[in-house]
């Protein structure tokens, strides 16, 4: 064995005086970072198996555990940090990429944290969400330019749209990456709060068709667990471009998380990797997307929205123009601070752009070309709380895609190591001892708990700038205000600075 | 075009008469109303709309402009004169009045669109003026149309409605349909054209309120060519109205249900077809519900409409007398002119009240 370079990032501390050699710890850690020395007759740990997910520390009986980062240090340098590194001790060992979990970790800046919302004072009155309605329902779908009608009567029906009552989604998230409980915590979510959730690329869980009306069915480039049955199972089809954690690379889900469920769902052998292409590879340009787009309202005889989901890059303004013309009557954006089961650590932290940079860029475009109204836009990859939502919505979204705040929901302690395939809380794995920990009853509880909440504020936030339908402020950038950011910055986003 | 809209809000008084048998009266009593309401402007701004005034130029439209100065004026008429065919130009007669300083050049043109110009453009005669107007009021340093319909003309400028009445002599001038606006904007640039009331062709629009879906309303009809340059709501509830109506032909019924739009309990509740109807209108409309509190009164030259939002955040009141319409922000304003109406009532919001000229079916 050569000699390990690398020293432990996490420091577990056990308070002797309180701990009982109970085993919990030993049982709860999948990361076998306790365990139980026979002939000392206690629990000892291991911190270089540690990833600090706290799940030991929340269970242990007599509060005897806490985790920290490793108190060690390398000599300070401005350019040579911790990080590089130990990413270079780790590549020099192994000779692999480096892979990681969740979205970015480094401080990129947020802008949601730079803008600050309006309020009504004097000159119209505030509404007091409690005493008068507040409308959040939001529909999405291409809307035609006008509404025909004849003697009165309508004369051509809308295209297929999505009735949400609030506009917060649950965003694709593989069943493979994550587990079966946590699809369904999701998938009865939103249909309690009579919302949405995204099946991700990994195929259609068969115990979960029941829940096709609050379902959008993903097609990625691995088309796993892609059938006609499925793709009418949903109210909506989205193809997957790309996603904001790896924009470029598709899809990886390693063998070990490919058991018996997963492999029937996602129609692979079992226990092989599920790697996506990178692209499509019958989409090498805008026209063939036009097709698939076509095809799949084809097989889904026009009655469903098409969504295509991009991740923010450079040019995304251009392309999301493209795909509106292309025909799809969604597209989601996923911005680069997105989550992510498994992607390439230095794709992660440095490919893509911020969402709501992206978001503002889009809708100017979609505008300037007069066909804004013509598709709808979600978007994603952060969106940390309630007032996220309604920044977002103001710059311009229709409705938003949440993903890693739905897994805190569910009892994400955000270790980032969901690639490993063993999440102690059941979330990202496959590992039916770690899944079972996770009780769908009360995932979606605590999922639809957390919808609840957002929109209730969202409610508050909306009647103190004197509007009572989310559509009032849809793309209304008049309500925000940017502070500490740059005159470019403020153009691209479309806003004032405070005090303008 | 990540043009930022700059606005100023302003809360107010609004007054409408109109007499539906086309019976002509002078603009003493509008004067009279809306200077009961006094307390509710504060002298930044005061205007009026008449209808009928031009009898004798009725297939003409009549352009009202402000000029900051002869050589704004010089420019703006090369191109008027390009477009149109001008039958008349005349200085507006005013008459001095204290409190009112400062006016601009105020011009008014009885013009018809040249043939030639028409036909190339290949418009409609009402799109063909509507961009000419846009075009002068966007591009045209110091120069602003402020009125542009046929036989009615807008009276506007900064100072109370009563000074401004005054000085337009608008006792002279007589209306079928006559409305008011006293302006209290908490900001202003002092500017005369930012005035109420804002008119586009024959559509006129006087309104009190501060609509918080402004930006969204303003972002959505750029994209349909309207340039919102003034710094008024009343402005985008103009356009609003023209883009529903005259350019999506809908009927003032459904415009109205697409600006102050039922809620969706409402709708719920509503007949399949009725359901299904209004449920797309909202939704493909859903960027010109008007949000906030407004009351407004919309006038064409076949009637009025009056209209508060959708949850009544702004006071209205109307009352009937003979064939007499009358609308005000406050009962007083109406008892001033009418002290004995046969019928008073206050509409609930969202629910307008339409006064139609006698024999016509639509506004
Ligand atoms: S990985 Fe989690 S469960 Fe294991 S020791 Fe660390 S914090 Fe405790
Ligand atoms: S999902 Fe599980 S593995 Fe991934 S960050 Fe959260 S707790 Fe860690």
């Amino acid at each position: 064995m050569t000699l390990d370079l690398s020293t432990p990032e996490f420091l577990i501390e056990r308070n002797r005086d309180r701990c009982i050699d109970c085993k919990v710890c030993v049982n709860q850690c999948a990361n076998e970072a306790h365990t139980y020395d026979e002939e000392e007759g206690k629990v000892v740990s291991d911190d270089t198996k540690c990833v600090n997910c706290h799940r030991c520390v929340a269970l242990c009986p007599t509060k005897a555990l806490s985790v920290r980062k490793y108190p060690l240090e390398f000599r300070s340098h401005g350019t040579w940090n911790a990080h590089y590194i130990n990413s270079i001790y780790k590549q020099a060992a192994t000779g692999g990429i480096l892979l990681t979990g969740m979205g970015t970790d480094k401080n990129y800046p947020i802008y949601w944290d730079h803008l600050l919302l309006n309020a009504s004072q004097v000159t119209n009155p505030s509404i007091d969400p409690l005493r008068e309605p507040m409308e959040l329902k939001t529909f999405l779908g291409r809307k035609p330019d006008a509404v025909k009608i004849e003697n009165g009567r309508l004369a051509e029906k809308l295209p297929p749209q999505l009735e949400l009552e609030v506009p917060i989604m649950f965003s694709a998230m593989s069943f493979g990456s994550i587990s079966l409980n946590a699809h369904k915590s999701l998938a009865r979510a939103a249909q309690e709060m009579g919302t949405f959730w995204n099946t991700g690329e990994g195929g259609l869980h068969r115990d979960l068709f029941p829940y096709g009306k609050n379902t959008i069915v993903q097609v990625a480039s691995g088309r796993f667990g892609v059938h006609t049955d499925y793709l009418n199972s949903g109210a909506a089809i989205e193809i997957k471009i790309g996603q904001g954690a790896k924009p470029g690379i598709g899809g990886h889900l390693p063998g070990e998380k490919v058991g018996r469920e997963v492999s029937l769902t996602r129609m692979i052998p079992q226990g092989s990797d599920a790697i996506s292409p990178a692209p499509h590879h019958d989409i090498y340009s805008i026209e063939d997307l036009r097709q698939l787009i076509y095809s799949l309202k084809e097989a889904s005889n026009y009655e469903k929205p098409i969504s295509v989901k991009i991740a923010a890059v450079h040019n995304v303004a251009a392309i999301a123009s493209g795909i509106a013309r292309a025909g799809a009557d969604i597209i989601a954006i996923d911005g680069f601070r997105g989550g992510t089961g498994a992607t390439p650590l230095r794709t992660r932290d440095t490919v893509g752009i911020p969402i709501e940079l992206a978001l503002a860029a889009v809708d100017s475009r979609l505008r300037e070309e007069g066909i804004r109204n013509q598709v709808s836009l979600v978007i994603g990859g952060s969106v940390r709380n309630s007032a996220d939502i309604v920044k977002a919505i103001a710059i311009g979204a229709d409705a938003v895609y949440i993903g890693t705040s739905a897994l805190i929901a569910l009892g994400c302690h955000m270790c980032q190591r969901c690639y490993t395939g063993k999440c102690n809380w059941g979330i990202a794995t496959q590992n039916p001892n770690l899944v079972k920990r996770l009780n769908p009853d009360i995932g979606a509880q605590r999922a639809a708990n957390l919808v609840k909440a957002w929109s209730h504020e969202i409610k508050e936030l909306l009647g103190g700038m004197g509007i009572n339908a989310l559509e009032s402020l849809r793309g209304n950038r008049l309500m925000l205000r940017g502070v500490g950011i740059s005159e470019k910055e403020l153009e691209i986003l479309g806003v004032m600075h405070a005090g303008e | 075009m990540n043009r930022v809209f700059p606005r100023i809000p302003s809360g107010c008084a609004i007054s409408g008469i109109m007499n539906k048998k086309g019976k002509r009266i002078s603009g003493v009593d509008i004067m009279k109303s809306i200077a009961l309401m006094h307390d509710r402007s504060n002298g930044l701004g005061g205007g009026f709309a008449a209808y009928g005034i031009y009898p004798d130029y009725q297939d003409h439209y009549a352009l009202h402009v402000f000029y900051d100065s002869l050589a704004n004026r010089v420019t703006a008429e090369e191109f008027i004169n390009e477009h149109f065919n001008v039958d008349a130009s005349e200085m507006i007669h005013t008459r001095k009045v204290k409190s009112i300083t400062n006016p601009p050049l105020i011009w008014r043109y009885f013009v018809q669109p040249k043939k030639n110009k028409l036909l190339s453009s290949e418009l409609t005669e009402a799109e063909y003026v509507v961009q000419c107007i846009m075009k002068i009021n966007s591009c045209y340093e110091g120069a602003y149309i402020f009125s542009s319909g046929k036989n009615m003309g807008a009276f506007k400028g900064v100072g109370y409605p009563e000074d401004i009445g005054e000085f337009y002599r608008l006792d002279e001038y007589k209306g079928y349909i006559w409305t008011a606006h006293g302006r209290f904007p908490t900001n202003t640039p002092g500017w005369w054209g930012g005035a109420h009331p804002f008119t586009l062709l024959d559509w006129s629009i006087v309104h009190n309120g501060e609509i918080s879906s402004y930006g969204a309303n303003a972002r959505f009809l750029e994209m349909f060519g309207y340039k919102c340059t003034l710094q008024t709501d009343t402005e985008a509830i103009t356009y609003i109205f023209d883009y529903l109506m005259r350019k999506t032909g809908l009927s003032l019924e459904l415009a109205v249900a697409t600006v102050a739009a039922p809620l969706w309990k409402e709708i719920d509740r509503m007949d399949d077809d009725r359901k299904e109807l209004i449920k797309t209108l909202r939704t493909v409309y859903s960027s010109l519900l008007i949000n906030g509190p407004f009351s407004i009164i919309l006038g064409t030259r076949n009637g009025i409409v009056a209209l508060n939002d959708r949850i009544k955040l702004r006071n209205m009141v109307a009352a009937t007398k003979g064939d007499f319409l009358y609308i005000a922000s406050e009962e007083s304003g109406i008892r001033e002119i009418c002290p004995n109406p046969e019928k008073v009532w206050v509409p609930k919001g969202g629910e307008p009240v339409i006064g139609l000229l006698e024999g016509v079916k639509s506004i």
